[in-house]
């Protein structure tokens, strides 16, 4: 839980994702943790909301490698399902996009882009490649 | 509510439908081709402009294009629908149709679309917007979303890429058969294998077209579709399910709001999937067909890509699907759910020529939105099914 919240919910996700950590909302009648920030919970309207900070694990719920005409080098999407239970969409950096699998046990990482801080996922410490 | 789950069944028909400049269409307009499809679709009918009072459209970057059309054509509607589910939205247009219609609130109902998104633009217009937490990633939505949920079920159920090629391959056979096909040329299970990767596991040939193309339909009470020039093609029953807008938020990436939309038509038609003579499904990317069928009760959940071998849904085989050619091989200018009404009235009717299905009598139409987030089934039927 933080209290530390004073932001409306996307601009607060960013300013957590700023500082270097990854907090969701939490709906406290229910228990859930969802993503994207919202200012309800989906499904049951609830607005009393906190933010936990989650562990950043997660497992490779899809993937996929999009294709481009080089050099414009390929990409990874993929769909994450964290170990708290929400799914969220972004890339595998490593391994390489094509070597990325469903079930593949995954970390998540914060990285500068464009100027503004993003999830990314790298492969989980002892998950083999061709798991 | 009545024993069709309060739909009116069988109370509204299509009176007139066509088509228009599918292809390239250089020159024109979106909405001068969605025009040109509702002037054929009303001389179809053998109805005059003046004749319309209610209108149903969505243009692809028009967002009042509900206005536009009634201002091009000279339309003064009384009730006008711009609803936007994606590229379902005109299989949802029918409903409030068919409730308007037959409440009486109005008596003539257009329902139009046109895209000049080939010759216009060179690629895919949608009026999509990504999430703002997504777009940094550049998904190549709709595009990856449909990948993924091809993965999701290669993985869970062992569907092949051969199986994705099947679908190809089927909608170009039926292609062959419709002079209207924007792509006839001979397609092999090989060919789709080795085309160009676009997203794992989706080669161009997975890919719904880019054309231009118009299509229209006219609805009007039942009664007064026996009056007019055309055999009244009747809508028994419909159903509609949006179960998200981005694919992260999608429950099941293996089953789709098709489940739903399909109960719902189902019922209200009180028809079983085994009664359906003919299948138009809007089949943006192969793996639509396959979610469909299974989600629609062809076959079971799992089971489509193994359904759509042997040739089992291309011409000659036991489930017509989608008998123009579809959005991978007939047209696809950026919402194709309309066609799939067109192609069922010209079946239903028995005018498709050298593909016509012989004796089709019943049609199940399904319609697709966003990255599988909206879902919409109509079931058509000719005067014996009533």
């Amino acid at each position: 839980m933080d209290e530390s919240a004073t932001l409306t919910p996307g601009p607060q996700f960013m300013r957590f994702l700023d500082d270097g950590r990854i907090l969701l909302q939490r709906s406290r009648a229910t228990g859930r943790i969802f993503h994207y920030p919202r200012v309800a919970e989906p499904g049951t309207g609830s607005t009393d909301l906190d933010w936990v900070e989650v562990s950043g694990r997660g497992r490779v719920y899809s993937t996929t490698v999009i294709r481009r005409r080089p050099p414009e080098p390929d990409r990874n999407i993929a769909l994450i399902d964290l170990d708290e239970g929400p799914r969220l969409l972004s890339r595998v950096e490593d391994p390489a996009p094509d070597q990325v699998h469903i079930g593949m046990r995954v970390q998540a990482r914060i990285v500068e882009e464009e100027a503004a801080p993003l999830i990314v996922f790298v492969r989980a410490n002892g998950e083999d490649a061709q798991a | 509510m009545n024993a069709h789950g309060g739909f009116p069944r069988g109370q509204t028909a299509i009176a007139g439908a066509a088509t228009f400049g599918i292809g390239e269409s250089p020159g024109f307009e979106a909405i001068d081709l969605a025009a040109q499809a509702s002037l054929a679709a009303l001389r179809d009918a053998g109805l005059a402009v003046g004749d319309v009072d209610a209108l149903f459209v969505g243009l692809p970057q028009d967002y009042l294009s509900g206005l536009t059309l009634a201002e091009y054509l000279g339309v003064r509607p009384k009730l006008t629908d711009n609803n936007r589910t994606g590229g379902s939205s005109f299989l949802t247009h029918t409903v409030w149709a068919a409730l308007a219609l037959s409440a009486g609130m109005c008596d003539v109902a257009l329902i139009a679309y046109g895209s000049n998104q080939r010759t216009g633009a060179g690629r895919l217009v949608s009026s999509w917007r990504g999430s703002p937490f997504e777009e940094a990633y550049q998904p190549a939505m709709p595009l990856a979303g449909y990948a993924l949920a091809a993965a999701r079920h290669m993985h869970e159920y062992g569907t092949m890429r051969e199986q994705l090629a099947e679908v190809a391959v089927a909608a170009r056979r039926w292609a062959q058969l419709n002079p209207e096909a924007f792509k006839r040329d001979p397609l092999t299970v090989g060919e789709c294998l080795d085309a160009r990767m676009v997203a794992e596991p989706l080669t161009v040939r997975d890919c719904c077209l880019v054309t231009d193309g118009a299509a229209a339909i006219v609805m009007t009470r039942a009664d007064r579709a026996r009056d007019l020039e055309r055999p009244p093609v009747f809508l028994l029953g419909a159903g509609s399910a949006v179960t998200h807008k981005e694919i992260a938020q999608m429950p099941d990436l293996t089953v789709t709001g098709a489940v739903k939309s399909g109960r719902q038509a189902y019922k209200a038609a009180g028809v079983t999937p085994s009664e359906i003579d003919i299948v138009q499904l809007y089949d943006a990317f192969t793996i639509n067909t396959i979610l469909f069928l299974e989600d629609l009760g062809f076959c079971s959940k799992g089971e489509g890509g193994r359904f759509v071998g042997e040739s089992r849904i291309a011409p000659g085989g036991p489930l017509p699907v989608n008998t123009n050619g579809g959005g991978l091989s007939c047209v696809h200018p950026g919402m194709y759910g309309l066609f799939t009404l067109v192609e069922a009235v010209v079946q239903l009717r028995g005018s498709a020529g050298a593909r016509q299905v012989e004796g089709a009598k019943l049609a199940l139409c399904h319609g697709n939105g966003g990255v599988l987030s909206s879902q919409a089934t109509n079931i058509l039927g000719t005067e014996e099914t009533l």
